[in-house]
């Protein structure tokens, strides 16, 4: 331990940020269902819409920007207990917070890691639910767009929610009752701007507000959530 | 400067404070209300093309800014409990949640009976009526909060920062009207000094809404004091209060 101490101090914030990053994708690909059963969820909620609905192409083109982004937020919503449940059980949580170097970093990059896990493969497999969806040819790149935007938010808004909840026993209800209300304005300028532009309209606006959601959750959320993590370790 | 407020910091000493004030906003609630409702209800003049519809308004404007002022309440309540770790502040967030969801539900209950005969319609997607619904879940999620946790205090500062982190949400409801042009009206009674109204209309919408405010304050000075002495069950002055019989 002692010599461990020299080089712990000496670590940059960079180190530090890479560090835990690096960590949580090692625990994450080692238990691969906690990325594939979110993704997973995604796609058959996806499918239960054509379903439910009936197979007529223009309704599911229609409803295709909606049926997709909520499908998104509730599997956000499912693996988001990941973020510090385990953490939190094993104790390793508690040493996070002790460590010298601000817990800005720590979270933030706990946070980014879980969106790597969980927002990158959402994108990945977004355009082929899209297609059996019927989804205008033209919103193709505004749905990727908003969903390489938006759901880095989704993970910085529900860590807020996680960090709140994780030191109580049934927090799962709980959590989507924090979390989802906070979704909304995300999904509205998602929905919004697919639809502008699966009629050929610029949707430049709703992609800026998006953004500027984006930038302010990424500065602040951190803020709120190593406080929640102070709060619920107590 | 500040020196006056720290007494206020101490339980007790709160408790005595608003059990003074409680006699003095049930007065003042009944007077306002009771004349400002009376006045609204039948002598204000109707409006010129909504009729007597319009009269509803006296209602769901008091319950609309007021669900967005305990919020704002509520939200610097939670900032002063986790910045300078006041108790009590988290005892009052406490106390204004449940009341504050309560008028957002009565802003929204009376909007939805107001706009079907002027819209005929219920219920819109409209930008305001959609952020006010979100400003009732988030209040529903940090009442939520504060009863999963066991230990108050905990909850209280778990509902605190929810609470900080939805008050994002007020000035997007209050704006709303100006950002998007939707169907909800613009804002007609707050531009201070020139109310794009009658004066004979204005005049009962300032007498319901002080009395609302002080109906607000009653409620939550009730529920206030309720919290103080839950919260300080174990201490000996609350068990002499409430051991001794009522002497009033």
């Amino acid at each position: 331990m002692s010599e461990q101490q020299p080089f712990m101090k000496n670590l940059s914030y960079r180190g530090a940020f890479s560090l835990v990053f690096k960590r949580d994708l090692t625990i994450a690909l080692r238990h691969k269902d906690d990325i594939f059963n979110p993704l997973l969820f995604f796609i058959i909620v996806v499918t239960l819409f054509p379903l439910g609905i009936g197979p007529e192409p223009n309704t599911l083109a229609r409803i295709a920007p909606g049926i997709i982004w909520v499908a998104a937020l509730l599997s956000t919503l499912l693996s988001l207990d990941r973020l510090f449940k385990s953490d939190h059980a094993d104790g390793s949580l508690e040493q996070l917070l002790l460590s010298p170097h601000p817990l800005f970093i720590i979270v933030l990059a706990k946070i980014v890691a879980h969106w790597c896990l969980t927002g990158l493969p959402l994108i990945l497999v977004a355009p082929l639910l899209a297609v059996l969806l019927h989804l205008d040819e033209n919103s193709y790149s505004a749905l990727m767009l908003t969903l390489l935007i938006g759901t880095p938010i989704l993970s910085f808004l529900g860590a807020i929610g996680v960090a709140l909840t994780v030191g109580i026993k049934k927090g799962g209800v709980l959590l989507s009752l924090l979390v989802l209300p906070l979704y909304i304005p995300v999904l509205i300028f998602a929905t919004s701007a697919i639809d502008a532009a699966s009629m050929n309209l610029p949707y430049n606006g709703q992609l800026a507000i998006i953004g500027a959601l984006f930038v302010g959750s990424i500065s602040l959320a951190p803020f709120a959530v190593s406080a929640a993590l102070k709060v619920s370790t107590n | 400067m500040w020196k006056w407020l720290h007494p206020y910091a101490n339980p007790e000493i709160s408790y005595h404070f608003t059990g003074k004030l409680l006699p003095w906003l049930t007065k003042l609630s009944f007077l306002l209300l009771g004349t400002g409702i009376v006045w609204a209800l039948l002598f204000a003049p109707a409006d010129y093309q909504q009729g007597n519809s319009f009269r509803i308004f006296y209602l769901h404007v008091p319950a609309a800014m007021l669900s967005m002022g305990i919020y704002v309440g509520m939200a610097i309540a939670a900032l002063s409990s986790l910045v300078w770790q006041i108790k009590l502040a988290d005892a009052s967030a406490a106390a204004m949640a449940p009341v504050g969801a309560a008028f957002t539900a009565i802003a929204l209950i009376t909007g939805a009976a107001w706009g079907k005969p002027t819209w005929g319609t219920w219920w819109i997607w409209d930008a305001r009526l959609t952020s006010e619904l979100i400003l009732l879940f988030l209040y529903l999620g940090v009442i939520a909060l504060h009863n999963a946790f066991e230990d108050k205090a905990l909850a209280g500062k778990a509902a605190g920062i929810l609470s900080l982190v939805g008050a994002i949400n007020i000035p997007i409801i209050k704006y709303s009207v100006e950002w998007w042009n939707t169907l909800h009206q613009g804002s007609t009674v707050s531009k201070l000094g020139a109310p794009s109204m009658a004066t004979e209309m204005y005049w009962p919408f300032l007498l319901c809404l002080f009395g609302f405010v002080s109906l607000v304050a009653w409620i939550i000075c009730l529920r206030f004091r309720t919290e103080i002495i839950t919260r300080n069950a174990m201490r000996p002055w609350v068990k002499t209060l409430v051991c001794q019989p009522e002497t009033k």
